[in-house]
């Protein structure tokens, strides 16, 4: 798997009495894409929290590529991204404004440029001199994954980063994880949708109770449960295919 | 590499200056107190001094300050919700810097809406005849309330769970002149109010910016004030220091 990204060991975390983690280990390679999947309230968001340096850990190791978490923040803060629940981003600001303001932010050499080139890459150039807030919510989430990506990190976080989108905007943003983890980036992407996981991760974590439960490939996943059947049923259309089928490839304007 | 803290400040200062209604807003509830005292109670009103406008202003001004604050504490609670702040934490920047622009954005755009409402206070007469350096003294002293007043908005924004919460805290601020020597002398109010009325921070920062400005003194209690306003941000911004650790997990 080449070089580590990230590699946690017996992480724990309660909050006031309640315990969230109960001692989670994984390691991520670089370019690839980890799946943690859970139901809400399993830690997710904890885990992915602990790992962006915005809540301590009560006790475990976490180090991204080689910094420890807790030990050297400064250095882990240059080395990720992270895309939260809902789309970080300055509505009052237009697109473009606010990849600029990253871009300045973390301190790139040709913020314009930069920021053009974005926008180019995640199709918002004819809306890049509109404010974010009257985007939809699938180009929000698109700047919003833009703006996790200058600077070039070596790791970016997407914390559900579906949720509460439409279908369409949901695929849109899976070819766009797909893309990143392609160019090398390792990707830590919470999600409870099942299908999610099945399309995009390379590995998949199944966080429950405070515990990774069960961590592999897809396939491998497969194998230790109930072996395949064979079965002959009538393929129906699910409601998604129904749906994409009748919009067609509406492309937004 | 650039500096942070400069970099938020423009980012706030444009959206700010994309929707000037917050500064009218802002202004326009002081500036109808100005109208309702001057033209309506004015004229009951005894000060002794000079028109009764100029006695007015320097009460006004903290008045709109203090009603300018609650945006203070809305942005960052906004800042907060939106998960904008938790991208800014999770980037190799100042953390600090964060707070620091919000407590500057505070201080830009109070110091609009103070110069918005003293323009109109010029259209209904005031007059001051103080030189450049006791107006910049003035000015500083506006600048120190409201940096105090931005701090303790940073405790409230940062800790506050609804958008109400995050600027109820600002009523009792704009309550305080009225209990103070902003609109009468306090020498008319029955004892226990009076005592209340002159030691609490709005009388003295108003009888110093009128000594400043119409008596061409510092006058005695701008010592009171600074003490006043320094250690109330002094104070407010170690707690929301705490309350920024605190958040962080």
């Amino acid at each position: 798997m080449g070089h580590t990204a990230i590699s946690v060991r017996g992480l724990t975390k309660s909050f006031k009495d309640k315990e969230v983690l109960k001692g989670v280990d994984f390691e991520v390679g670089r370019g690839e894409i980890f799946a943690l999947l859970g139901s809400n309230g399993a830690g997710k968001t904890t885990t992915v929290n602990i790992l962006s340096t915005l809540v301590k850990p009560d006790g475990g190791e976490a180090e991204i590529c080689g910094f420890d978490v807790q030990r050297q923040p400064e250095q882990v803060r240059r080395s990720i991204s992270l895309t939260g629940q809902f789309a970080a981003i300055d509505g009052m600001l237009t697109g473009r404004e606010n990849l600029i303001m990253i871009a300045k932010l973390r301190g790139v050499p040709h913020p314009v440029q930069t920021a053009g080139s974005l926008l180019d890459r995640f199709s918002l150039k004819e809306a890049a001199n509109r404010r974010a807030d009257k985007y939809s919510g699938g180009m929000k989430r698109r700047l919003d994954i833009a703006m996790s990506l200058i600077g070039t990190p070596a790791v970016i976080f997407l914390d559900e980063p579906t949720t509460g989108l439409d279908p369409e905007a949901r695929i849109e943003v899976w070819n766009t994880v797909k893309e990143l983890a392609g160019g090398g980036t390792a990707i830590v992407l919470t999600t409870q949708y099942l299908e999610e996981a099945e399309q995009l991760a390379d590995r998949i974590g199944i966080l429950h109770g405070g515990t990774l439960i069960k961590t592999g490939t897809l396939s491998e996943l497969k194998k230790m449960f109930p072996p395949a059947k064979v079965e002959y049923i009538e393929k129906q259309p699910t409601l998604e295919d129904i749906f994409l089928e009748i919009i067609g490839n509406k492309e937004e304007k | 590499m650039r500096n942070p803290t400069g970099v938020l400040l423009g980012r706030m200062m444009r959206t700010i200056l994309r929707s000037p209604d917050t500064i009218i807003t802002v202004a326009i509830t002081p500036i109808m107190m100005m109208l309702l005292f001057v033209y309506v109670f004015g004229g009951a009103i005894q000060t002794g001094t000079g028109p009764y406008i100029n006695y007015l202003l320097p009460g006004i001004l903290l008045i709109a300050i203090a009603s300018g604050i609650a945006y203070t504490s809305l942005r960052l609670f906004t800042d907060v919700k939106s998960g904008l702040m938790a991208r800014f934490m999770t980037m190799p920047i100042k953390r600090s810097s964060v707070l620091w622009a919000h407590v500057l954005t505070s201080l830009v755009s109070n110091a609009l809406t103070v110069l918005v409402v003293i323009l109109v206070a010029l259209v209904m007469g005031f007059r001051s005849h103080a030189d450049l350096l006791h107006w910049l003294a003035a000015a500083g002293i506006l600048g120190v309330f409201t940096m105090a007043l931005a701090w303790l908005a940073v405790i409230t924004g940062l800790t506050a769970r609804s958008m109400e919460g995050a600027t109820a805290y600002s009523y009792p601020l704009i309550f305080l002149p009225f209990i103070s020597s902003a609109f009468v002398p306090t020498e008319t109010m029955p004892q226990i109010v009076r005592a209340f009325a002159e030691h609490q921070p709005v009388t003295s920062i108003v009888n110093s910016i009128r000594a400043l400005l119409y008596e061409g003194t510092v006058g005695s209690e701008i010592w009171t004030a600074l003490a006043w306003c320094i250690g109330i941000m002094i104070v407010s911004y170690f707690v929301a220091r705490r309350a920024f650790k605190h958040q962080l997990g």
